[in-house]
């Protein structure tokens, strides 16, 4: 046998799906697109600068660690760029260029690479690299914001100076402004985006979009973001009726960073149970954490911390609903 | 359209079955024929022929070793060469039976069949285990073994697997067309021996002609037809009997813990062909397929080459890279085309070099996809990493001896990790534990 080339053994099995990692991530970054167009449609050419810069910055981290430790060079399996694009996405088209440079290099070398890298990280990174600018330079991540092309900050008329759901903690708690908050056209400026707010989170619809296509090719388990808003909107139908809180169930699913949150974020494979059952806790922990900071803590927005705290849950979730193996009378572990 | 059989789990890969149409041909057994004396699940045969020794086709050349192993027959006329270490599908060298064909096809004097009105389930059982049937589907259990339930347990149901849920392989479809009546009736002699009340034949629905066929004979014996949903691993003896019957085998357990026998098609016309006949499992129905310049399904005589099959197939296509003994989701990559066919080749599926798949493994990123197609309802994801870790025992408290090694996991994951070979090491280090 010597004589004759030896043939190639490797386990079965022997042929395995074309799904990988990056088509993973590619996916991810076309469900994007919507709300990127859109966000270069209502806050310009700025929204664009900024996304790049954080996109690129998440790259070249990761293309920079891996290249000095001398790991496998993983940077452009479009997960950095997706963290980049996420991070650019929550903060507000105003921040210095600096800004997104700072929060990205954070994201992926501390949050990231510091950990193990891509499915090591404990929590999402472009959350954490959101809750270290808003820590470092609150200044610049909630002082200013930017108006969208053809609408107004609030998506009110004669309220300019804060974001929807700034808008009652900083006029305080006033009925009249609650019902415009409320009312039809000013939910529907929420829906279609043209509001002000961080980046890529103003318009639910065009997230919906990206969200269900991702829902739709299987790529994230509807049950998080099912769960999530479920959990916020059935929260916030008591505390309407009951005159806690002055804005609408609707207003609050709207509003703010939970449809990003609950479709792009909370959705972070890496970061969240891996079980079915544990998904749906997951979500409804983010919800009832939302609820809490939105309506008792002192930010007006409380999904991205949210999701960070429920991110750290996560080991703890998946402990506790491993699935019954196939033919397990009980658990004997 | 009734309603499909299925279970939780599972995954769709392409069903590439190009030999489907193909009539099984036989193959004439080549001048020289490798028999090797371990071909069954346990211990290996006692060879009971010496270099020089006359045997026929159908002549016992290994008897059993104990009460855990299967006896072996030659599947030729011819001389005894020697007896000798030779590459077998395990990867190692195995003790073989070398034979050389005299080309007479001369059978065993002694082999007769049992007449109809004498087959009792002692007979079915003897018969099976002096014959050497074992069960053909991949898992090589010896059938005689299988049909005799342990004290105070017993059967209800015997399903003949007729899933062939393995891409590729048709050499069970093609028996289930061209030997109809012979596998109902191999499945009656099951049915007999084991005492069961019922005998459920169950064929994926992608083999629409085999149910059919099924369905015609209904008048005159009686069974049922369970048709499958197509997906893999829907042949799987646990999950076949969870989708048919609705019972979960319990862990640890076997399927007569649930009163259910399972039994592949081919090994029923392997029954079949030993109590009739008195014939000895001595060929077997191989799907050569991939890269081969004609694609066929064969009637191959035990030990012969897998070179004489490429060869009988018109040769390869191409530089052959992989040949796989079985299917692609669970066969065994061969390292020589020398190895010999064995009663557990279903198939012999050739990739060329550039069809390998041969992914460097990357991180996880618990995207899931393993723990929703697993059939076990196991976290692969986790034993993978247990297993890099050599944490073991937490392995085994999650219940890693449950897997069937489907490869269902290693199939889907984006991230290539080789997760099915590492739960195969759990399970070897767990046993080497004990």
């Amino acid at each position: 046998m010597a004589d004759k080339k030896l043939l190639t053994i490797t386990p079965a099995p022997h042929i395995k799906s074309k799904f990988t990692t990056r088509r993973m991530m590619s996916m991810v970054l076309i469900a994007l697109l919507p709300a990127f167009i859109g966000s270069i449609y209502f806050f310009g050419l700025r929204a664009l600068w900024v996304t790049l810069i954080s996109m690129v910055t998440a790259v070249v981290t990761e293309y920079g660690y891996q290249k000095l430790t001398k790991k496998k060079i993983t940077a452009f399996d479009g997960s950095a760029a997706l963290t980049g694009i996420l991070l650019a996405f929550v903060i507000s088209p105003s921040v210095p260029y600096w800004i997104p440079v700072v929060g990205s290099f954070f994201a992926i070398l501390f949050v990231k690479q510091l950990f193990g890298g891509i499915g090591y990280n404990f929590m999402n990174p472009a959350l954490a690299g959101r809750a270290f600018l808003m820590a470092s330079w609150p200044a610049f991540m909630t002082g200013k914001w930017i108006a969208p092309t053809g609408g107004t900050l609030s998506g009110i008329e004669s309220i300019t100076t804060a974001t929807p759901l700034s808008t009652l903690k900083l006029v305080g708690h006033s009925k009249d402004v609650a019902n415009l908050l409320n009312s039809a056209e000013s939910l529907k400026h929420l829906f279609f985006g043209n509001v002000g707010g961080c980046i890529g989170e103003t318009s639910a619809l065009l997230l919906l979009i990206g969200g269900l296509f991702l829902i739709f090719i299987n790529i994230i388990d509807w049950r998080i973001p099912v769960a999530y808003i479920g959990t916020v909107f059935a929260l916030y139908i008591p505390l309407y009726y009951s005159g806690v809180s002055l804005l609408t169930p609707l207003f609050h699913i709207l509003a703010g960073g939970l449809i990003i949150g609950a479709f792009f974020m909370a959705t972070d494979p890496v970061t969240s149970p891996i079980t079915k059952k544990g998904r749906w806790i997951f979500g409804i922990g983010a919800g009832l954490l939302t609820v809490l900071i939105r309506q008792w803590g002192g930010y007006p927005e409380g999904v991205s911390y949210s999701i960070i705290i429920m991110n750290m849950f996560v080991p703890l979730i998946e402990k506790y609903t491993l699935p019954k193996p196939f033919g397990r009378v009980r658990r004997t572990a | 359209m009734p309603k499909l059989f299925t279970f939780r789990g599972g995954i769709h890969p392409g069903e590439f079955k190009f030999t489907e149409k193909e009539a099984i041909e036989d193959l004439k057994a080549p001048e020289t024929v490798y028999i090797p004396l371990s071909q069954h699940f346990g211990k290996p045969a006692k060879a009971v022929v010496k270099k020089g020794d006359r045997v026929y086709v159908g002549t016992l050349i290994g008897e059993p070793d104990g009460g855990f192993s299967a006896s072996v027959h030659s599947s030729v006329s011819g001389t005894v060469k020697k007896i000798d270490k030779y590459p077998h599908i395990s990867g190692t060298s195995v003790p073989t039976v070398v034979i050389e064909n005299d080309e007479t096809d001369e059978i065993e004097p002694s082999l007769k069949g049992i007449p109809e009105d004498e087959i009792t389930p002692e007979k079915i059982i003897e018969v099976a285990r002096n014959f050497g049937i074992v069960g053909l589907g991949g898992a090589t259990f010896p059938a005689a073994i299988k049909m005799s339930p342990p004290k105070g347990k017993s059967f209800d149901t015997v399903i003949l697997n007729g899933a062939e849920c393995e891409p590729y392989l048709t050499s069970d479809h093609r028996l289930m067309l061209e030997f109809t009546e012979e596998i109902i009736k191999g499945g009656l002699l099951v049915q007999k021996a084991t005492k069961a009340a019922k005998l459920i034949i169950a064929v994926e629905e992608n083999k629409p002609d085999a149910i059919n066929l099924f369905e015609k004979y209904r008048d005159k014996y009686e069974f049922e037809v369970a048709v499958l949903k197509t997906k893999y691993p829907q042949g799987g003896e646990k999950q076949l009997i969870k989708a048919v019957l609705g019972r979960e085998v319990p862990e640890g357990g076997l399927p007569v813990d649930v009163g259910a026998y399972v039994q592949n098609v081919g090994t029923a016309y392997a029954i079949w062909d030993a109590v009739y006949n008195g014939m000895p499992l001595v060929k077997r129905i191989v799907t050569v397929t991939g890269a081969v310049n004609k694609r066929k399904n064969l009637r191959v005589p035990i030990g012969t080459p897998i070179a004489h099959l490429i060869d009988y197939c018109g040769g390869y296509m191409g530089t052959p890279g992989k040949i796989i003994s079985g299917g692609p989701m669970m066969g065994i990559a061969l390292y020589t085309d020398e190895i010999p066919v064995t009663k557990g080749t279903s198939g012999i599926l050739v990739q060329r070099e550039e069809e390998m798949v041969l992914d460097e493994p990357t991180n996880c990123i618990r995207c899931g996809r393993c723990v929703n197609v697993c059939p076990m309802n196991l976290m692969p994801n986790l034993l993978g990493d247990y297993s890099e870790n050599n944490m073991h025992d937490l392995s085994k408290e999650i219940g890693v001896l449950n897997c069937i090694e489907c490869g269902s996991c290693s199939y889907v994951c984006p991230a290539k990790r080789h997760l099915v070979q590492l739960i195969k090491t759990t399970k070897f280090q767990l046993k080497r534990k004990r």
